[in-house]
């Protein structure tokens, strides 16, 4: 490559002055923007406090509820009584059905004789004379026990068969075992033993290892195992939450009869199998079972998400529809009115800038929180927007066909049909199904203030931060209907406004 | 739409075009009057069940419409201003209605930022920062996903996919979950409108780094520049008065996006009107539906006149 001499560079500089001596701002633009955006990023950084609040933040709280989208828990709980006896309890809508026996649990279970004290709410009815003991017989636990009556209905003796001895295979490579007056506790290479008196918990040895946790000696130690779960040791109980994949009972729940079983015992109990509910059809009551599954709520979550998309739809449409001749009014070609021009243009101006927030707070107390409301505000807001692109698609059209019309001595009407619609009306659908399409999006969080719809619904669910299964769920039939919609949406474009270059 | 019988002189073969025609004419207008019905019964349908659905029947509301309109009426026209500049209301009697100069935020001894103007700002710097998190990553994406640039359709599809779903991803729930990992704050708000941004720009971006020129580039790749070299020289320059543009129409909807995001937990001035009308504040009300009303104007006609110095009168195109 040959060098230029200096006074070719001379010239080549005198030749083209606009790009060796640019005026300062078209020089230094980038820079100062650049500039300008860093020291507002810090100016936000300490508006906003993001660095405090980024260090408070419960992160290990993220990967709980990030977990809770694709899996659940189950949380059998291991209450110890001083005589060395167990009992593995459930909670209520455990998503084991009412009496699990998961084989992961692994109970050994003798025959002893104890002394239980008596439940307080049962003691504190000593008015019940002579039917105190049947009535406590009939509450107590089922397996043959024979009550002792006692005076003052305080304390028994029992015999019956208990749990002495429980172990818990967490996963392939964890177990907790528990057995009186210790736990046991194996991850890996690695084992804990941790003694429980029912006042105090005292790990073996002086360091614990790295997945278990103590605040404070004597109280709880929290064991975390990962995916597999966590489980806390307290002094008298051993809670345990094993994580499984996947979501639980999505289609039938544990009240279901159907709940359980396979989905070929399924599909062989409604084909032939004896009702039952001899009321109706096993078709019926299964599906019926799914409709109203309490866990996952489908009927409802269904309805939700038919009023979200009910709402963009007809807010859309409608709006296209009052938008559609009130732009031929603001268009300065079409009505050669200057009042009516202004008076529509700022009327759209009007409903643009009041935010659909307000539109939809306004409406959500006029017709109380639902469908109606987001519509409204749907409408509201889109007759603004599509009315102000309707009319400057009017404005921008080729006069050429208006005024061949127009010399054939068409009437009025006939001008804006064969000379006016033809040209805009491509761009008016395409326009609308562009609504149409992100009004699917903005109508979730709509509802979400309070316009009904499936917005509401998501909201009430990430409120309690424990449904986050059914989030997980709501969001994946949005992403369905978004996406599907989408593609209507495109291809109906593509086919009014010819084939788009994607 | 009548169609005449054919006209005498038509010849044999100029009959059959004219019946052809007129068979297309009556199929086109079969198909629209289809589309239209079937386009009206959807909407019947749609209108009965949401009003089925609805909390309130649409006619039994319908007299009571503006009821609580008059509710909203404050006692006086100088409440409204009072509540917008936190001075002390004649009103006052100790309630939360009256109240205006409790929410002051102090800037120091005596001068004082009145309460909804603050949370405006708050509002309005939750779309600015947003905007601008989301751009600097949807310029980073978009050259990924633009088919010009990245031969390789593996990372262009990923880099598509990641931002369809980012865009369609509901922002209540982005919203939501950060709430509950950051606790209260207009923070959550700050990463919903990000991410949601990320997706929408990036897909206008790689669409107009699709439509540029490639000489420029091509030129560089025959002195022997790498990607970057190319993309940074060759694209950037071009593309950059669009990516600003859109960034600008952006910031609009970013803006309007905010107040709603903060109406359902995200702080900032969508939280106060949501609360003032859920509990009748009428002056309250006002005076924030004024303030938004007013920045939403401000911001619009701002972000017009720069894109049209920027880019001349394009046409104007929304995008969420």
């Amino acid at each position: 490559m040959s060098k230029l001499h200096l006074s070719e560079m001379a010239a080549v500089e005198a030749r083209h002055p606009e790009i060796f001596t640019r005026p300062f701002w078209s020089r230094f633009r980038m820079p100062l923007i650049v500039l300008g955006a860093i020291l507002y990023g810090l100016y936000c950084w300490w508006f906003f406090a993001i660095g405090a609040v980024f260090q408070n933040a419960n992160w290990s709280l993220a990967g709980t509820y990030l977990a809770d989208w694709v899996s659940y828990e189950v949380r059998p709980e291991i209450r110890m009584a001083d005589d060395g006896t167990m009992q593995i309890r459930y909670p209520r809508f455990s998503p084991l059905g009412d009496n699990p026996n998961p084989d992961w649990v692994i109970a050994m279970r003798e025959t002893v004789t104890h002394r239980i004290e008596a439940p307080a709410a049962t003691a504190a009815q000593p008015a019940v004379k002579k039917s105190a003991t049947s009535f406590m017989t009939a509450g107590a636990p089922l397996g043959g026990s024979t009550a002792a009556p006692t005076g003052e209905a305080k304390a028994e003796v029992r015999t019956e068969e208990v749990v002495t001895r429980a172990e818990i295979v967490m996963s392939g490579s964890a177990r907790i075992e528990v057995v009186p007056g210790e736990v046991l506790v194996r991850y890996g290479d690695e084992s804990l033993r941790v003694f429980v008196d029912g006042k105090t918990v005292l790990p073996d040895g002086d360091a614990l290892p790295g997945w278990a946790t103590q605040k404070r000696p004597g109280e709880k130690i929290v064991l975390s195992f990962g995916m597999a779960g966590w489980a806390e040791i307290e002094a008298d109980e051993v809670s345990i939450r094993k994580r499984f994949l996947g979501w639980a009972n999505f289609v039938f729940d544990t009240q279901s009869p159907f709940f359980g079983k396979s989905a070929s015992e399924v599909m062989s109990l409604i084909a032939s199998g004896e009702r039952i509910d001899p009321s109706r059809s096993n078709l019926s009551l299964a599906w019926n079972n799914v409709l109203y599954n309490s866990e996952w709520q489908h009927l409802d979550v269904w309805t939700k998400l038919l009023q979200t998309i009910v709402m963009a739809f007809v807010g859309t449409v409608l709006a296209t529809l009052v938008a559609f001749p009130l732009a031929f009014m603001a268009a300065r070609n079409i009505t050669s009115n200057w009042l009516s021009n202004q008076l529509t243009k700022r009327f759209f101006d009007f409903l643009r800038s009041v935010d659909m927030l307000i539109w939809a707070l306004f409406f959500t107390r006029a017709f109380g929180p639902g469908p109606l409301a987001g519509m409204s505000a749907i409408f509201f807001t889109d007759t603004g927007t599509l009315g102000k692109l309707y009319s400057e698609a009017l404005e921008n059209i080729d006069d050429k066909q208006r005024e061949g019309v127009k010399s054939v001595g068409a009437p009025g009407v006939a001008v804006q049909r064969f000379g006016v619609l033809p040209q805009v009306l491509p761009v008016f659908a395409s326009q609308a199904l562009y609504f149409w399409e992100s009004n699917t999006r903005s109508a979730t969080i709509i509802g979400a203030v309070g316009a009904g719809g499936i917005g509401l619904k998501l909201w009430e669910a990430m409120r309690t931060n424990s449904d986050w299964e059914n989030v997980a769920y709501m969001v994946l039939l949005i992403l369905i209907v978004v996406f599907v919609f989408d593609a209507i949406s495109n291809a109906l474009r593509a086919r009014l406004i010819g084939r788009m270059r994607t | 739409m009548a169609f005449n019988s054919f006209p005498k002189e038509f010849s044999e073969s100029g009959a059959l075009i004219e019946r052809h025609w007129q068979e297309l004419a009556a199929r086109r207008w079969l198909h629209s009057w289809l589309g239209f019905g079937l386009l009206f019964l959807a909407l019947g349908g749609s209108l009965w069940f949401a009003n089925e659905t609805n909390a309130g029947k649409f006619f039994d509301r319908l007299p009571h419409l503006f009821d609580f309109v008059g509710d909203m009426v404050p006692r006086d026209g100088f409440e409204v201003f009072r509540a917008l500049f936190d001075l002390a209301s004649p009103y006052d009697d100790g309630s939360f209605k009256y109240n205006y100069p409790e929410g002051r935020f102090y800037v120091t001894e005596s001068l004082y930022i009145p309460e909804y103007f603050y949370k405006m700002l708050e509002t309005l710097n939750i779309a600015i920062f947003s905007t601008i998190v989301g751009a600097l990553l949807g310029f980073v994406l978009c050259f990924l996903a633009a088919r010009n640039l990245m031969p390789n359709w593996l990372v262009r599809g990923f880099a598509r996919r990641v931002m369809e779903v980012l865009r369609a991803f509901p922002e209540v729930v982005l919203a939501g979950f950060f709430l509950a990992i950051l606790s209260l704050g207009p923070l959550p708000a700050v990463i919903a409108v990000s991410i949601h941004t990320v997706g929408a720009l990036g897909k206008l971006f790689f669409e107009v780094v699709e439509n540029a020129d490639m000489k420029a580039e091509e030129g560089l790749r025959a002195a022997g520049a790498n990607w970057t070299e190319r993309v940074w020289f060759g694209i950037v320059p071009q593309v950059m008065p669009n990516f600003i543009s859109y960034f600008l129409l952006r910031l609009e909807i970013n803006v309007r996006a905010s107040t709603i995001i903060g109406a359902v937990g995200g702080g900032g001035i969508g939280e106060l009107l949501r609360l003032s009308i859920g509990q009748n504040h009428a002056a309250k009300t006002l005076a924030i539906v004024l303030l938004l009303f007013c920045t939403i104007i401000a911001v619009d006609q701002l972000s017009a006149w720069a894109r049209r110095r920027l880019v001349g009168d394009q046409a104007f195109r929304l995008a969420q």
